[in-house]
């Protein structure tokens, strides 16, 4: 086990868990963002440079503090480890300019994108990013390529986190999709056209942190913010069969996996309940699914409020205000 | 002229060959370390000769070594890096195309002391033609028995490989190199864990450049106490220095570390001064990555004293009023040269080569080059000049490699030192319509011309 302070909130974690994973299980306004990092799958992170944090002190061991800024997603804690996120100015400078740098070349179509309303980067860009910009350069463009019949790849969105080639190697048995190109000119790519087929595949959509690979079949159909997403689930060979259906009346627009509070899917499921059972009475509905209020999506989402629930949360957030008062930027 | 331990048989006819090479001392060092020293004895050796590694960082090579987890059962690897891709460095390509038998015996006398079986060079792919020398070097070694089992009789075998790049400067980086070696895409990795630990096919490995390998064989010969007297404080040893640029004799020269760099740009014996009588304006002292500096602070530091050839005196005063030695790629500009225009080159490199892994990289380099080759062409504003500082400051520190870092530091030293120039770039949009617009007209300093009337 190894203790870490994290904001002036001390934590003990097991050995090995990195800084992030610590963060999340403080909590809270700490908890670093994540573009690239994805929890369930091996080996991602280290790319979008939004988790950095400040290493105010290595270990217990060796309390020098580490030169820069640290990937906080893969760099393992140490049993004395200080580190600043939020209470550092130098970390939210860097992941300002990680902002400005990945919205440099973003086509910002957000109107138009069906990621809207559930994009990782709006919601970065919103906490973080400045609402002006000073590039006044031509944004890159890429050939449109189509990679099947099911996901639809917009080139211009992408940020380059890799989940997409992670996903593919882990889950499905076999990649037909990487990266290919070199530095900004990478771009996600297929060998042969429409090749990405797999039973699995359709999980590329809910890991993209951007609008970058969206369903097909719910392309331009709705905002999402004004469908009415519903826990479901069906009994299901391959996969585990938890889905959120995204209904609007009867009609079933989209299937997705059930993401976490930091929109991570943890159970992933295969292209035949995704794609091929838009029907609700497919489906045993379990009821409406918990959007978090500080959602677009939340308006006009009526959930049945569970009173243990909502004062778990209070008392969550009162606690971690009291961390936030106890930080070193707030002595008092 | 200074000790020659590297070029030192350099004119001798068919020195490339196995026969000459060995007839003028070649391979005694190999032969005196295998049979008379244990590897730890080699190691300390080159802990005490204070060799540092001659690629860019200037590590403590004998340090380096000492880092290779020894418990581990894993075979262990030493790899050479000769994916010398760096701007105005070219003093690898010279040494392997003319001494390959002495990479050769760097590379077996570091195996040896890394207790490494398998070795590979890895050369970049545009170097086809030294690949090729390389290749049949190694054969005619091989043939003498220097490579292969049971060398010299000892226990010691080793197996050397030569593999090519596909032409990426970030394959320099050294985790990239792993990468590419191993055959996938030549991105750096997230350290820790390090070489040392987790290598090649997750192996213990050094990976070494090639001077760092060719000054073994001379350590071990004539003994790390003396090569320890040449060079000052922490730079001991001998250095080939690429000089390119606005001099009268470019070319690849080994000095001794502590030369004073005004003796290396005005001397006759090295690059005998600047060209068509001009004056000089600015040098970049170890290759494009490192801080370029004006001509005052080039010749003295800002404390006065005389700047000298070495890691320390180069570094005198921090990316303030000093630079780096870096890998020794030393380009000077004479007083015609437009430092935006030079700058704007620079930058395309780096956007060119960025490998697109990490974002402030990927995003910051291509906007930097677009925001240079507005301000070059007189497109320019006020406030592009601070912009550029600004993303400079924002890459810096913030990427997985050091290719960042090299990408911010010379546009942040270029503007700290030569402002001005950027200014009127954007004042005068009409006088640098043409490309070669400070050729007839040096640019002179407003401030300066201002102070001497």
């Amino acid at each position: 086990m190894a203790k870490v302070t994290i904001d002036g909130i001390e934590i003990e974690v097991q050995d090995g868990t990195t800084i992030l994973n610590a963060a999340r299980q403080i909590g809270g306004d700490s908890v670093p963002p994540a573009m690239c990092y994805y929890s369930s799958l091996k080996d991602s992170g280290g790319k979008c440079r939004v988790c950095l944090v400040k290493v105010a002190q290595g270990s217990a061991k060796d309390p020098r503090p580490m030169p820069k800024l640290m990937a906080s997603c893969r760099t393992p804690v140490m049993d004395g480890m200080v580190v600043q996120s939020i209470t550092s100015p130098e970390v939210l400078e860097a992941r300002k300019s990680v902002v400005e740098f990945l919205l440099i070349n973003h086509p910002l179509d957000c109107p138009i994108c069906d990621q809207a309303g559930e994009c990782d980067l709006q919601n970065l860009a919103y906490k973080h990013g400045v609402g002006q910009t000073r590039y006044e350069e031509e944004k890159r463009t890429f050939e449109k390529i189509d990679i099947g019949d099911k996901i639809k790849l917009h080139m211009t969105r992408c940020i380059l986190c890799y989940r997409c080639t992670f996903v593919a190697n882990q889950i499905t048995d076999n990649r037909v999709h990487g990266i290919i190109g070199r530095g900004d000119a990478s771009e996600i790519s297929t060998y042969i056209q429409k090749a990405v087929d797999n039973d699995f595949s359709g999980n590329m959509i809910d890991v993209c942190p951007v609008g970058a690979l969206t369903d097909k079949t719910f392309r331009f159909k709705s905002r999402v913010w004004f469908t009415n997403p519903l826990d479901a689930h069906r009994d299901c060979k391959k996969c585990s069969g938890k889905v959120v259906l995204w209904t609007k009346g009867e009609e079933v627009l989209r299937v997705s996996a059930r993401t976490d509070q930091y929109n991570e899917v943890k159970e992933f499921i295969c292209n035949e309940c995704r794609f091929d059972h838009k029907i609700k009475s497919d489906w045993i509905i379990e009821g409406p699914r918990h959007i978090d209020r500080h959602s677009v999506i939340a308006q006009n989402h009526y959930e049945k409020s569970d009173l243990q629930k909502l004062k778990k949360e209070i008392d969550r957030q009162i606690e971690f205000e009291k961390g936030k008062l106890l930080s070193p930027n707030n002595p008092g | 002229m200074g000790k020659q331990f590297l070029l030192g048989n350099i004119k001798v006819p068919g020195i490339h060959t196995y026969d000459v090479y060995r007839k003028h001392g070649g391979y005694n060092a190999a032969e005196k370390a295998l049979k008379t020293q244990t590897r730890d004895q080699v190691i300390e050796e080159v802990k005490f000769s204070g060799l540092r590694g001659r690629g860019g960082a200037g590590f403590p090579s004998g340090m380096k070594w000492s880092f290779l987890d020894q418990k581990s059962d894993k075979p262990r690897y030493l790899v050479c890096n000769a994916d010398e891709s760096e701007p105005g460095t070219f003093k690898d390509r010279f040494l392997m195309e003319k001494l390959p038998h002495l990479l050769i015996e760097g590379m077996i006398i570091s195996s040896y002391a890394l207790g490494a079986k398998t070795s590979y060079i890895y050369i970049r792919g545009e170097y086809m033609y030294v690949l090729r020398i390389l290749e049949k070097a190694i054969l005619e070694a091989y043939a003498a028995g220097f490579l292969g089992k049971n060398i010299l009789g000892t226990d010691f075998s080793l197996d050397l490989y030569v593999h090519p790049g596909a032409g990426a400067y970030i394959c320099g980086e050294e985790t990239a190199l792993l990468e590419s070696l191993e055959g996938k895409r030549g991105l750096p990795r997230l350290k820790p864990p390090f070489p040392a630990i987790a290598g090649l096919y997750a192996c213990p490995t050094v990976v070494n450049n090639v001077e760092t390998i060719a000054s073994v064989p001379c350590i071990v010969n004539i003994s790390a106490d003396l090569y320890n007297d040449i060079g000052i404080g922490k730079s001991t040893g001998t250095k080939l220095i690429s000089a390119s640029g606005h001099i009268n004799k470019p070319g690849v020269y080994e000095i001794e570390l502590g030369l004073p760099v005004e003796e290396f740009i005005y001397s006759d014996e090295y690059c005998g001064g600047i060209w068509k009588g001009r004056s000089l304006k600015a040098v970049v002292a170890g290759g494009s990555s490192v801080p370029i500096l004006p001509a005052n602070l080039i010749l003295k530091t800002a404390k006065g004293e005389p700047r000298l050839m070495t890691y320390e005196s180069l570094s005198d005063g921090g990316f303030v009023s000093g630079s780096m030695l870096g890998s020794g790629g030393f380009i000077v500009m004479d007083e015609t040269t437009c430092i935006v225009r030079n700058l704007w080159t620079f930058a395309r490199f780096y956007h060119h080569e960025s490998c697109g892994q990490c974002s402030p990289c990927r995003e910051g380099t291509g906007w930097m080059e677009k925001v240079l080759h507005r301000i070059e062409h007189g497109h320019g504003h006020m406030s592009d000049v601070d912009l550029l500082v600004d993303i400079a400051k924002k890459i810096e520190g913030n990427t997985i490699c050091p290719l960042g870092d090299a990408a911010a530091w010379p546009v942040a030293s270029a503007i700290r030192h030569f402002r001005e120039e950027f200014e009127y770039h954007v004042k005068y949009p009409e006088k640098v319509k043409d490309p070669k617009h400070f050729e007839k007209e040096p640019f002179v300093s407003e401030k300066l011309e201002r102070a001497v009337h």
